[in-house]
């Protein structure tokens, strides 16, 4: 019988898999946390099975973005603009990359933290994590932003969650200087190309709260666009 | 004029055949479009939806369906033109009947979404321009229906625009939305049940025969200020069924925020109850001229020997007759469709599909009270994109909105090329 007109017009929600699709990031990520621990104890087998982990879930996030893109096609009209859309899912995916490259780097160079600074470096890590967090919590807010129509109380409150990324993203920035400062008074003691890959590393870890900080900047853009 | 004569009786028989097989392809074709929303947003289940489209499509049919089977009656076509020949009146109306309800059943078949109203009023057209002649259609009245297609889906748009966002004011984007959504939620099911009584009462008790309500205690004079009052106190009642039912339901005492939006969701569930119901009755109204008109036309004819009069009531059994078709059709068919959407969508919840369905039942139950067939499908497919445009829907999909509108503009040549054919076909049989 007939499959009916008025139904079709609705097309897949693609602010569900994007949530979806953070919260993996999300999850991706935070694997770093138990396998710097793993890393600091010079636990290499459990660092590696945590790194499979971890690009399996990066994996899946490709799938879901693959997915949700293939999922929006130009015909759609939506309450957010397509292009700012993709942009964030785009954003969203980096994150994920970057954890695997991180785990990667450091299983493939056998990369050992230096004990003066690995309890700092653990905080960093955790506080770069939490930019993450903050992040999928605000895109985890679209549901409600469509209930009130991308308008009023509900955007103020993302805002408001935008800005305590902003100011995580901060704490992380400081640390990282603090951390390079503290890694540069020892370094003299290490393998020069040892301390070259602490560099990118401590780096790298930095880039996940930034990448997470563009997160929101992209839900910013795409809800200042009334 | 013998012809009428010797097969008077024959030719109302097939009419009402073809009629009641109309009205059977409305029912299973449109069902979804009146109850598709709520199934898929969960307000209700597939049988209860059934049931309540029974009920209201019937009652719709029966207490609104009068004005608009006049216009498809005697709008169309210029009557005067057929005065010596009303056997070809007779004729193209049941060619009309039968040409519609093959290609609603043909488009059913192969899943494509066509309008009744469309179908119908390209038949009629078809025969009496091409197989009469070009002047019979009263084209001034044509360009008006044609131009109501345009303008109905527009002001439906509009209706849930505004909707939506006083639901958006007053509801979501406040300190308490809960609170509010039980506060506010009755208020709108009683401007429902006010638009819908008021047009029953205004329009429709007429045709069956009903000039004043007499409650023992007060009488109400329908055409003059008593049928407000009478719109008003039904719209209370709504209202308050409405309110009680709010209160009854269960709510997650969880402080999350997600589950205070799930709570509001819920309320809003009983509305897009009242909203299906309206919907139902909406199309009831509306859609079953699409059956009965032609029908009527072909009945009054022969009872009047050949005469085509001006004004005629409607016989007592044809809106019966056309509402127990659409029934039938729903009760046959209706399951299966609506399974099909129940599964199809869940991306519309209920306050959004609400506002969608109030405006598109507002819209149609107005213009049929003016006695304009219009289209169902197309009222509710501008309602869908007037919440899309208040940001309220989280996709569209155009290309699929693009299709419906093709689908609609073939039906009117394909419904008239069907009905000459078949037009020819009695007009030698008979002659």
């Amino acid at each position: 019988m007939a499959s009916n007109s008025i139904l079709g017009v609705f097309a897949k929600s693609p602010l569900k898999p994007l949530e979806k699709h953070i919260r993996k990031v999300s999850k991706c990520s935070n694997h770093l946390v138990p396998f710097f621990a793993a890393v600091v104890e010079n636990d290499w087998s459990t660092a590696g099975k945590i790194r499979t982990k971890i690009s399996k879930l990066e994996h899946e996030c490709d799938e879901l973005k693959r997915q949700l893109r293939l999922e929006l096609p130009g015909g759609l009209f939506m309450p957010v603009d397509r292009a700012d859309l993709l942009e964030l899912l785009t954003q969203q995916d980096k994150i994920a990359n970057k954890a695997k490259d991180i785990a990667g780097r450091i299983i493939g160079r056998k990369l050992v933290i230096p004990a003066e600074l690995q309890q700092e470096f653990t905080e960093y890590v955790v506080r770069c994590i939490d930019a993450i967090e903050k992040a999928a919590e605000a895109i985890n807010e679209l549901d409600s932003l469509l209930e009130t129509g991308f308008r009023g109380r509900e955007v103020e409150i993302v805002e408001k969650m935008i800005h305590q990324l902003d100011e995580i993203e901060d704490d992380t920035d400081l640390l990282q200087i603090s951390i390079r400062k503290n890694l540069l008074a020892i370094e003299d003691s290490l393998k020069p190309v040892d301390v070259m890959f602490l560099y990118q590393i401590i780096e790298w870890v930095g880039d996940l709260a930034d990448l997470a900080e563009r997160v929101g900047a992209r839900l910013e853009i795409l809800l200042a666009r009334k | 004029m013998d012809i009428l004569a010797s097969h008077g009786s024959i030719l109302v028989m097939i009419a009402a055949v073809v009629g009641f097989f109309m009205a059977w392809g409305i029912g299973a074709n449109d069902v979804a479009n009146a109850m598709g929303t709520s199934v898929g947003s969960k307000a209700l289940t597939i049988k209860q939806a059934i049931i309540i489209a029974m009920v209201f499509e019937f009652a719709g049919a029966y207490l609104a369906g009068g004005e608009v089977t006049s216009t498809i009656r005697k709008g169309i076509i210029d009557p005067s033109y057929f005065t010596a020949i009303p056997e070809q009146l007779v004729f193209g109306m049941i060619a009309a009947l039968l040409a519609a309800a093959t290609w609603l059943l043909i488009a059913s078949i192969l899943g494509w979404p066509v309008s009744t109203t469309h179908s119908i009023v390209g038949a009629i057209i078809g025969f009496a321009a091409i197989g009469v002649s070009p002047d019979t259609v009263a084209w001034g009245k044509v360009l008006g229906i044609v131009g109501s297609w345009i303008i109905t889906p527009l002001i439906s748009g509009v209706i849930a625009f505004i909707i939506f966002n006083s639901a958006q004011k007053l509801i979501f984007d406040t300190e308490k939305p809960l609170d509010n959504a039980k506060r506010y939620v009755p208020f709108y099911m009683f401007l429902a049940g006010f638009v819908l009584s008021l047009v029953t009462i205004k329009k429709g008790l007429k045709h069956i025969g009903l000039d004043n309500i007499d409650l023992g205690i007060v009488s109400f004079e329908l055409d003059g200020a008593g049928g407000y009052y009478l719109a008003v106190i039904v719209a209370v009642i709504v209202a308050l069924i409405g309110k009680f039912f709010i209160t009854r339901l269960r709510f997650e005492q969880d402080a999350d925020k997600s589950a205070h939006y799930a709570n509001v969701e819920k309320v809003f569930a009983t509305l897009m109850v009242v909203t299906a119901c309206c919907m139902a009755f909406a199309h009831g109204s509306n859609d079953v001229a699409n059956a009965i008109g032609p029908l009527a036309a072909v009945v009054s004819i022969i009872d009047n020997g050949g005469e085509i009069v001006k004004k005629s009531p409607l016989v007592w059994w044809i809106l019966p007759l056309g509402g127990l078709g659409i029934v039938a059709g729903l009760a046959i068919f209706g399951h299966r469709v609506i399974a099909t959407i129940g599964k199809g969508i869940t991306h519309l919840t209920p306050s959004r599909g609400f506002a969608a369905e109030l405006a598109a039942a507002c819209t149609v139950v107005i213009a049929s009270g003016a006695g304009l067939p219009i289209s169902t499908t197309q009222t509710l497919v501008g309602a869908v994109l007037g919440v899309g445009m208040a940001r309220g829907i989280a996709a569209i999909n155009l290309s699929v909105v693009r299709n419906i509108v093709v689908s609609w503009v073939i039906t009117l040549p394909v419904g008239a090329g069907l009905s000459i054919l078949i037009f020819w076909t009695l007009r030698s049989i008979f002659t």
